[in-house]
């Protein structure tokens, strides 16, 4: 028939050709190939900067300098990787069974409330132990990120309302939430933040322990990094090894035979949905009393919602791949900020991403040159 | 019964392969396969649950690379790298599960993927060309239908459309029959005999043994991945023949079955009604009830509302009226998880979409109705290597054929993944159990496997309704047989011993067209004794 003669008209020279991938690759080619996209990402952002005219290696060497280089930018590396760390779990948790929660952004902001309203209300007294008062701040923050989650749950649950749309539009409502707040109840002198919190509110930070090991001097890394981690490996035992997440992962992969199976998608929709929101909040209590230590919209919503949804992705949800990955995103914002002119790493960021997120294509993919006239 | 003009004995090959090997992760799917192929014939390909005959097919079409072996096509030796290679040499596949877009037309789905028309769809003319192909093969088929308004079994002549019209001359059809009610089934093999006619050559995988004796010219047969026959003619093969010839021993195709014992009432189905997922009535006003130690079949046309009668029972579906009593317990609009804990089984007939998640491993899959309790989970945490135990003895004692039970069951041979719903339903131990289709894609041997364990099912006690549109194996299994017509009863009829009589058969085949038992009684046509 006519039609299969008109894809051999070219007669010379080489065609590349697309075919889906029928056997599953071995175990180590997901790692090569993820390498593979970030050795190619940094040759090409060797090349702009070349035309920009700059040393590509000199720049390299002093990215990796400005994130990795010493305990101090390591510290702060960490520093930024925390909240991107929960924020990327909770995204996970929600991901894995299909719910595409793009809140992760405001359940973070409503958690940092949430936690911030302990002290500023305030709601216990100064001179209650640091570790209460923190816990009592975790909670709250857990909270406020839950209830976030459990709005956009419930509907999608009940109503069938988009996810989509109802956590993107919550973000707006958080922010502006807590600007309320700022702005007019616990404002400091009309500036738009509250006041500094107190010491008792503040999560411990290496630097406080400089006294008995001289090399934590100075050190800003606190222990959100901590919750962060454990949270990590309790997630990962919920998704793996218990029975609830094993109701997660069937809904995720066949919402059918988990109805089958007897399983209550609805109800866990809304469990999910909390417990990402928590995840996300958590990240917000981190994050002010870790780092910003008041309430102040510009640092806490810095977008760590959004990079939080890449790096689950690029972790393929794995709870523990995503401490991993979390840190290489902070490494990468650390030298964004910290190289002029910045706009360099955040280009090189910028490819990455795109070229780690494209070569997944390769894992569902294989390419093959051929010569165009050895086709018949 | 029409048999095919049977090919000239040494008309030239179409295909050749020889020495075919691959090999999956553990598995040795096909071990130095030959098979080949003449022009105009029609070669059944047989083989148990696992055989390789999928994958020595894949090979063929392109889709899977051999590590060894070769392929001639029409004498000359082949490279395929693709699909696409493969249809340049004039070699289509035709898969079990449709691969065709549902909102378009089904000219758009026979062009998708060709460089004609470039830009511009011009779509009458297209259709037109599409209309020609279908026209000299006997394929009816509307161009300009959308794919969803269509039949499985037109889904399934698009499919073979949009081979013809890229010139495809070497058909593969894999298990083609297993998706067709009995009359789609007579109109596949009109085509494919018309396809034969005009020169084409048709491989047809099936585990319907009388359809192989009344299609094919030529047979060849694997078993465990090697060739354990090539191109014997199927003239004249007994089916005890063809199943020797794939299990490696004798086949027991009628069942002893002892007389039964039925005790109390376990379901009781009340006057239900409900909708079809298009929201139209499948279920007027249907009862049956089935008793301990008995099974229960439920004959009828596909499509007379079996699937809803399963889901309403299995509660996967709203009943809008009527009851549904498991052990004197209402089951009616309860979640599903109500009808597991009161000792219900069930076996879906999709098994893809329903009764399996296909990215979860072996060991997943079989938890699902179990995760709840112990050995499997302890407060709230799954014991995992309780769990991979309990996959590795269903493995064992059902036959399954995998590497390791933490393999992904979408890469199972759809019989095996069809054991491992059944192992899983079977050994929760049920008080009732709902099976549909529970033998569709089987091979002889796990047929033979399956009708047992339903018979033992019945022995220990346990009520089994059983849905099938195998009338053979219904009368074969069944104490009692329902007939359901457009989602309504046309009675009941006991069935006697193993043997069915002639009558039964045509009062049950009368009973499926629409006609109740009472007016056939009255009537007395072909009246059952
Ligand atoms: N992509 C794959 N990856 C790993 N193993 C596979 C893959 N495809 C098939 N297998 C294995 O190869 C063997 C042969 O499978 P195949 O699908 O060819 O069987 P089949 O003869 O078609 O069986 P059925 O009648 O059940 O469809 C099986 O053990 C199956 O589990
Ligand atoms: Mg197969």
């Amino acid at each position: 028939m006519a039609e299969s003669t008109s894809l051999q008209k070219k007669r010379s020279g080489y065609k590349i050709r697309v075919e889906p991938r029928l056997d599953v690759p071995p175990a180590w080619y997901p790692l090569l190939v993820s390498l593979g996209a970030i050795v190619f990402a940094l040759f090409l952002g060797g090349i702009l900067i070349s035309f920009a005219g700059g040393d590509p290696i000199r720049s390299y060497q002093h990215i990796a300098k400005a994130s990795f280089g010493d305990i101090g930018v390591l510290s702060d590396t960490i520093v930024k990787a925390t909240p991107i760390l929960l924020v990327a779990l909770a995204c996970s948790v929600a991901f894995r069974m299909k719910l595409w929660n793009i809140g992760a952004e405001g359940q973070f902001i409503m958690g940092a409330f949430g936690a911030s309203a302990i002290v500023l209300a305030p709601v216990l007294s100064e001179e209650t132990p640091r570790w209460l008062y923190l816990t009592v701040m975790a909670l709250a923050g857990m909270g406020m990120g839950a209830i976030w989650g459990f709005i956009p749950g419930y509907l999608k649950a009940k109503l069938n309302v988009n996810e989509i749309i109802s956590t993107l539009m919550l973000n707006y409502i958080a922010v502006a939430w807590v600007n309320f707040w700022i702005f007019g109840v616990w404002s400091e002198g009309g500036f738009q933040m509250s006041p500094k919190f107190p010491n008792v509110a503040w999560l411990p930070r290496l630097a406080e322990y400089a006294k008995e090991i001289p090399i934590f001097r100075g050190l800003t890394t606190h222990a959100g990094l901590l919750i962060g981690i454990v949270a990590a490996i309790i997630l990962w035992l919920i998704v793996y090894r218990s029975r609830w997440g094993y109701e997660i992962r069937l809904i995720g992969d066949n919402a059918q035979a988990a109805k089958y199976a007897g399983i209550n998608i609805t109800s866990n929709i809304i469990y999910v949905m909390m417990l990402s929101g928590a995840l996300a909040g958590l990240g917000g209590m981190s994050e002010v009393s870790g780092v910003v230590h008041r309430l102040q919209t510009a640092p806490i919503a810095a977008g760590y919602g959004f990079t939080g949804i890449i790096v689950a992705w690029l972790a393929k949800l794995n709870p523990l791949v995503i401490v991993v990955v979390s840190v290489l995103f902070g490494a990468l914002i650390l030298a964004g900020r910290e190289i002029q002119p910045s706009g360099v790493p955040k280009m090189i960021q910028g490819i990455i991403l795109v070229s780690l997120i494209a070569s997944d294509f390769l894992l569902r993919y294989r390419v093959r040159i051929v010569r165009a006239d050895a086709e018949e | 019964m029409t048999q095919t003009i049977p090919p000239t004995p040494d008309a030239p090959f179409a295909v050749e392969m020889r020495g075919i090997v691959k090999r999956f992760p553990g598995v040795l799917a096909n071990d130095h396969v030959d098979f080949e192929l003449r022009a105009g014939e029609i070669h059944a390909l047989l083989g148990e649950n696992g055989a390789g005959k999928s994958t020595l097919m894949n090979v063929l079409a392109g889709l899977y690379r051999q590590e060894a072996g070769i392929i001639k096509v029409k004498g000359k030796p082949v490279e395929f790298h693709s699909p696409r290679d493969a249809i340049k040499s004039g070699i289509g596949m035709i898969h079990q599960h449709f691969m065709l877009v549902p909102s378009q037309t089904v000219t758009e789905n026979v062009l998708l993927g060709l460089d004609d028309p470039r830009f511009f769809m011009r779509l009458p003319e297209y259709d037109a060309k599409v209309a020609a192909v279908g026209e000299r093969f006997g394929l009816k088929v509307d161009p300009r239908a959308k794919i969803w308004q269509l039949s499985v079994g037109e889904q399934q002549r698009v499919e073979l459309l949009k081979m013809l019209y890229r010139g495809a001359n070497v058909l593969i059809m894999d298990e083609p029959t297993a998706v067709l009610a009995p009359t789609e089934i007579e109109g596949l093999f009109d085509i494919l005999r018309s396809m034969v006619a005009q020169g084409k050559s048709v491989i047809f995988i099936s585990h319907k043994l009388q359809e192989v004796t009344a299609i094919a010219d030529r047979v060849s047969v694997l078993r465990r991945g090697v060739a354990t026959a090539t191109s014997v003619p199927s003239r004249g093969a007994t089916r005890q023949e063809l199943a020797r010839l794939m299990v490696g021993r004798d086949v027991v195709f009628a069942l002893e079955k002892k007389p039964g014992n039925p005790g109390k009432i376990v379901l009781e189905v009340k006057d239900i009604h409900a909708d079809n997922d298009k929201g139209l009535p499948a279920l007027r006003g249907f009862s049956l009830n089935v008793r301990a130690g008995e099974i229960v079949g439920v004959a009828g046309v596909a499509g007379n509302g079996q699937s809803e009668l399963s889901q309403v029972i299995a509660s996967m579906r709203k009943c809008k009226q009527g009851q549904v009593i498991l052990n004197s317990e209402s089951l009616t609009n309860h979640n599903t998880l109500f009808g597991i804990q009161h000792g219900m089984a069930y076996v879906p007939e999709d098994r893809n979409h329903v009764g399996s998640a296909p990215n979860l491993s072996v060991t997943d899959n079989v938890i699902m109705k179990k995760y709840r309790q112990p050995p499997i989970s302890h407060a709230g945490m799954l014991d995992m290597s309780a769990a991979e135990k309990l996959a590795r003895e269903l493995k064992q004692a059902y036959d399954i054929i995998v590497p390791n039970v933490s393999t992904p069951v979408r890469l199972l041979s759809g019989g095996n993944l069809q054991r491992v719903i059944l192992a899983r339903e079977i050994s929760g131990l049920p008080n009732f159990m709902v099976a549909v289709q529970p033998t569709r894609g089987l091979d002889v041997g796990a047929i033979e496997g399956v009708h047992r364990l339903l018979m033992a099912q019945r022995e220990s006690g346990a009520g089994v309704l059983l849905i099938s549109e195998e009338l053979e194996e219904l009368l074969s299994l069944s104490d009692r047989v329902y007939v359901i017509y457009e989602g309504k009863s046309m009675g009941e009829v006991k069935v006697g011993g193993v043997e069915p009589d002639e009558s039964l058969i045509e009062t049950i085949g009368l009973m499926m067209t629409g006609t109740p038992l009472d007016q056939i009684q009255k009537e007395g046509v072909g009246a059952n004794g």
